[in-house]
């Protein structure tokens, strides 16, 4: 059960300097961040350690199975995001 | 490094996003004491998060809680209620501090150069957001909303926040921190339909997908697309958003509209040729548009002679904005930016720096990203102005805390301190929690300084 980043996401990256396993992207140092309208989660790599969830300051990250009906489009954008980018696999 | 033992004391002018991430940045730094004086012009902080951001939009408003534990700790001052450039002069406040940073924002609408763009009815979609979240200095703008229709010219976030507010329902907007003026003028407003206009296609569109998304919900609103004009003429677009808006704007064109109340009209490919009107705005003609690629590969819109009346009370323009060249730092007129080198403020001509002043957010690097991007643009400022520091190129100011705190008491008797915006924020929290609202905003700083100067918070 991967976690999403949904419409409030303020792209601040906290969530990614949490993360213990580099799978939110892009991070600030990566190029794309600047013109980035959010952050992903690969959910292929997140571990479900919910730290990217207390760091967030705007409530944008939801556990898959628990997002509300008006944002669950984003579980697929979250997905896309990296099978289109070149991030991860 | 410097041997001085007092602390490195930064001003920094504007509150809002830029400021805050900049005071975090430099309040987090362990080698040495920092003492950030923050000053605003309003009496309550925290710029566009308060009067910018959507009043439906409440999880962003969150980070606010972010900011307010930078200014909770000790080495931090709220100088809120004055003007930089006004009270004080830059020069006022360098001999009270080793740097200032400005992050001043860009408070202003970009022009839109067609006739009849001052006609009554036409107003800046930037002023018509400061409207309904309660700024003070825009409280008593009126607003036609006796039309069935309005028209919103440009496509970016601002414009889909305007056309949300202006198609939602009383009900909803009722459990928002809107402005009761604006909550008053809305109940009454008879638009049914917003049109916003689009110069580009779906894949060019300068909103950003998650707004996009968030029209569609509630669903009391249609929003109605155009099947041909979101047809993509040839391969698919080049980046990931772009294909994600197109995806999801071709979805909407397939649905058919459920005859609810109102509806948002998004157009592409239609540009604005003139705002039609003898007393006031009576409507928008607008040409049906192609896009061409320009010899350097670059995609340029051509306007064709096909034109179409499109009726309207209201419209609000919302084509960007832009900074406002700031009394006494050299300005970047093309840019609209106070000039600089990566947060150093710089004499244009030579590029040399103007010793201890630095920019961040908007108008250092022009209105572009969202909220958290300016964690980054602060952190590139302070990273530049430590070093300076660490270089010896900022002087130990020639007048201490107390000597500021006197000049502003003298010059700005009305100055708000975090204490007053406590009870500021605490009276307008107490007053929406009665309405069952996150807060009912103070629209008034006599009001506002009321409050701030009592120690009773009702």
């Amino acid at each position: 059960m991967p976690f999403v980043i949904t419409r409030s996401c303020c792209n601040d990256a906290a969530c990614a300097a949490a993360c213990p396993v580099d799978c939110i992207h892009p991070t600030p140092d990566e190029p794309g961040y600047d013109s980035a309208e959010m952050l992903y989660i690969n959910p292929d790599e997140c571990i479900e350690c919910e730290a990217c969830v207390v760091a967030c300051p705007v409530n944008a990250i939801y556990r898959d199975d628990e997002l509300p009906d008006s944002l669950s489009r984003f579980e697929e954008i979250n997905a896309v995001y990296f099978q289109q980018s070149g991030h991860g696999a | 490094m410097n041997g001085s033992r007092s602390p490195l004391r930064v001003a920094i002018v504007g509150s809002g996003p830029a400021g805050s991430y900049a005071a975090a940045h430099l309040m987090n730094r362990r080698e040495f004491a920092v003492q950030v004086e923050m000053f605003d012009r309003l009496p309550t902080p925290w710029g566009l998060v308060r009067s910018g951001v959507a009043p439906d939009h409440a999880e962003t408003k969150m980070v606010v809680d972010l900011f307010e534990r930078t200014a909770g700790q000790p080495g931090f001052r709220f100088h809120l209620n004055v003007e930089i450039g006004k009270h004080l002069g830059h020069q006022d406040v360098l001999d009270h501090h080793h740097a200032v940073i400005y992050a001043v924002g860009a408070p202003d609408d970009r022009e839109l150069a067609i006739p009849g763009k001052d006609l009554p009815g036409s107003h800046g979609a930037a002023q018509f957001v400061a409207w309904y979240n309660g700024h003070p200095e825009h409280r008593d703008l009126t607003y036609d909303l006796s039309g069935k229709r309005a028209v919103v010219i440009g496509n970016g976030n601002v414009a889909l926040d305007v056309a949300r507010i202006l198609t939602k329902s009383t009900r909803d907007l009722a459990e928002t921190d809107i402005a009761d003026h604006a909550l008053a003028a809305l109940a009454e407003n008879q638009i049914e339909e917003v049109v916003v206009l689009g110069r580009r296609g779906p894949a060019q569109a300068a909103f950003t997908t998650p707004e996009l998304l968030a029209l569609a919900h509630p669903p009391d609103v249609d929003v109605v697309v155009d099947p041909t004009e979101v047809a993509l003429a040839d391969e698919a677009p080049s980046t990931f958003s772009a294909r994600m808006k197109a995806q999801i704007l071709q979805e909407y064109a397939a649905r058919a509209p459920r005859g609810r109340r109102r509806r948002i009209v998004l157009r592409f490919l239609a540009t604005p040729v003139e705002i039609v009107g003898t007393e006031g705005v009576e409507g928008v003609r607008v040409a049906r548009s192609e896009l061409v690629s320009g010899p350097d590969g670059s995609l340029g819109v051509r306007t064709s002679d096909d034109t179409e009346l499109l009726e309207a009370g209201l419209v609000l323009r919302s084509i960007g904005s832009r900074g406002r060249p700031f009394p006494g730092l050299p300005f970047d007129e093309r840019r609209g930016t106070i000039a600089n080198d990566e947060g150093r403020v710089i004499e244009p001509g030579t590029g040399r720096p103007l010793p201890g002043a630095y920019t961040t957010g908007w108008i250092k690097r022009g209105p572009s990203g969202v909220i958290g991007t300016n964690k980054k643009c602060a952190g590139q400022t302070v990273e530049m102005l430590l070093a300076d520091h660490a270089a010896g190129l900022l002087p130990e100011p020639s007048h201490d805390a107390q000597a500021l705190e006197r000049l502003i008491r003298v010059r700005q008797p009305d100055v708000v301190d975090h204490q007053g915006w406590r009870a500021i924020d605490s009276h307008e929290r107490e007053r929406g929690e009665a309405e069952a609202r996150p807060r009912v905003k103070l629209v008034r700083v006599d009001h506002m300084l009321r409050v701030a100067g009592s120690d009773i918070p009702a």
